[in-house]
């Protein structure tokens, strides 16, 4: 195994022993890096000459005896949390100079505990996609069949962990952004509580749905990395003021006793079989483990989509309207008074997805309007989050597939917003009640495409879904394979 | 059709965007499909049901009143693509 192929947990093991330096760590990823990113496009930018510094610093640090969480771990960033000093695009023109005077909150955190920063991840356009299709700097592409897209928004987080360019990365998770890519490129993906993880440097694009969260090769690491991630942050206003476990305790416990909820809505007409197949193999394995699984319901779970489709394009319209050629960024040459400037400036500088969701959501906010769209919204919302609170009452966590479908074709949906917008089905009521969610690597098509499984549970119960995710990775045994590339 | 291209444009022109004829009546379909999804909202009496704003109960967040550092007029400007001195240069308004 080469470096870069290891898991955060091994690597401290190697770096504590002795075996290895923070440098040698870091060389093996941009060797790696070096090989495949032309193919696969995990990146928007790397960081290598700020890495190998970082690396040496930690290395000093590691003569020292001062290990932390992450000395000399290679990370990659998402392009949306800002990095000071290093351009910060979130994959859009209207960003493609911006440089961020200060650091995200999760930036200082990961800096703070050692961390080597290797780039900022490719993204679709202020994460609005599901495909990393939407990048202003071109598409990603999925490292186990390169003709596949890596799902979204998160994709270069998630190919980055998946093909070895980097050990874990941080991602952001509005409607699934973290957990589908995790599914279709097989790695752990984890959305925390929305106020678990700071938002403070994190470019805005649904506020009351936006998390961070971290990318993973395996379930351990998503423990350790959520000890450095989590916690209150008097820059943020929804930042959730409760203590902060230590998430490793929950690794390598059993879950005997636990009722694991499996929503009947969850299993509709269009899931693909072998992706159904899996999670029933999922469920006989978490069985084993001493889960007992009983069928709940989740009733309005056919409502989310629609809903989520006027919360984020709403949220989103007022969020992106900072965007105006004034303070940062892109502006048009072409324009002779100030409403042209910002309409051209608008135009040139959105692509077309994101224009797309500036409509929607200016329109459902608009006079006559709101309360038929954005008013009836926020009722239903209200009743998600309400059945979620009902399912509570029978079980412990709740068990559904990741994505409805393993990764598709590149190109196959870009036509028609509305079949992109379903493949996050599973993923969306987790953000619209606010609750946790992991997806776990759970075995792979015939063709070779991973799957993955996810587990939800309520407020601040992350140490539950990295418990039960830890068992059933444990148990499961998915066969350990690297994409070919 | 529930949005006219009409609609489109006025609704373009709120959201400070301009677009051209070829996305207009792209948005226009587009936009009607992903509405009468939405639609189906309305099949679900919400009567009497309080709107959920946040995921959380958040309070007000307050930090204490004293003057803390900031990032001042420099940095504040250096992303302008058009800042001279305090000022952030636009085209002019009126004429």
């Amino acid at each position: 195994m080469e470096l870069n192929q290891l898991t955060i947990h091994e690597l401290q093991e190697k770096i504590k022993n002795g075996e290895t330096s923070a440098v040698k760590i870091t060389e093996s990823v941009f060797q790696r890096i070096d090989a495949v990113e032309e193919r696969v496009h995990s990146y928007i930018r790397l960081l290598k000459d700020e890495a190998l510094v970082a690396a040496a610093i930690a290395d000093e640090n590691i003569k020292k005896g001062q290990i932390k969480p992450l000395t000399g771990i290679p990370i990659a960033l998402k392009d949306i949390v800002c990095t000071k000093g290093i351009p910060t695009t979130c994959g859009s023109h209207i960003l493609h100079n911006f440089i961020p005077p200060y650091d995200a909150t999760v930036v200082e955190k990961l800096r703070d505990a050692g961390a080597v920063f290797v780039g900022k991840a490719n993204m679709d356009e202020f994460a609005m996609g599901s495909s990393t299709e939407t990048s202003y700097f071109g598409p990603t592409r999925n490292p186990w069949d390169l003709e596949r897209i890596p799902g979204g928004s998160s994709g270069g987080s998630a190919t980055a962990v998946a093909a070895d360019e980097c050990i874990a990365s941080i991602g952001s998770d509005t409607g699934g952004s973290i957990r589908q890519p995790a599914a279709l490129c097989g790695v752990v993906g984890l959305k925390p509580t929305y106020g678990r993880v700071s938002r403070f440097g994190l470019i805005a694009f649904a506020s009351s749905l936006d998390q961070i969260g971290p990318f993973t090769k395996d379930v351990e690491d998503c423990a350790i990395m959520m000890n450095v991630l989590a916690g209150f942050d008097t820059k943020e206003s929804t930042s959730v003021q409760a203590e902060v476990p230590d998430y490793c305790q929950f690794i390598g416990r059993d879950i005997k006793g636990w009722k694991i909820g499996i929503p009947k809505e969850y299993f509709i007409e269009g899931i693909d079989p072998e992706v159904n197949a899996a999670i029933q193999k999922a469920i006989g394995v978490i069985e084993k483990c001493g889960g007992k699984c009983v069928e709940i319901s989740l009733p309005h779970t056919q409502y989310c989509l629609a809903v989520y489709y006027i919360i984020a394009p709403a949220e989103a319209s007022s969020n992106l309207a900072r965007y105006d050629g004034v303070k940062c960024g892109f502006r048009t040459s072409d324009a002779r008074d100030l409403l042209e400037m910002y309409k051209k400036t608008r135009m040139h500088g959105f692509g077309a997805e994101v224009k797309r969701r500036i409509m929607i959501g200016t329109y459902a906010l608009s006079a006559g309007y709101y309360d038929a769209y954005y008013g009836k919204a926020s009722q239903v919302r209200a009743l998600i989050k309400k059945d979620f609170e009902e399912a509570w009452k029978k079980c412990d966590v709740i068990l559904t597939p990741t994505t409805p479908t393993p990764a598709f074709k590149i190109g196959e949906k870009t036509d028609d917003p509305l079949q992109m917008y379903l493949s996050d089905i599973f993923t969306i009521s987790t953000n619209l009640a606010g609750i946790p969610g992991i997806s776990v690597p759970c075995g792979f098509t015939a063709a070779g495409l991973p799957m993955g499984v996810q587990f939800l549970a309520g407020h601040l119960e992350e140490g539950k879904l990295i418990q039960i995710a830890s068992a059933y990775e444990k148990n499961a045994q998915i066969e350990k394979r690297r994409p070919k590339l | 059709m529930k949005l006219s291209s009409k609609e489109v444009e006025y609704v373009a022109r709120l959201a400070r965007l301009e677009i051209t004829d070829n996305e207009t009546e792209k948005f226009t379909a587009q936009l009607n499909d992903i509405l009468g999804y939405i639609d189906k909202l309305n099949e679900l009496d919400t009567t009497g049901v309080a709107p959920m704003s946040h995921a959380i109960a958040v309070t007000n967040a307050f930090r204490e009143d004293k003057i803390i550092d900031s990032i001042g007029t420099d940095k504040s400007l250096a992303n302008a693509p058009d800042g001279r001195g305090e000022f952030f240069r636009v085209p002019k308004v009126i004429d």
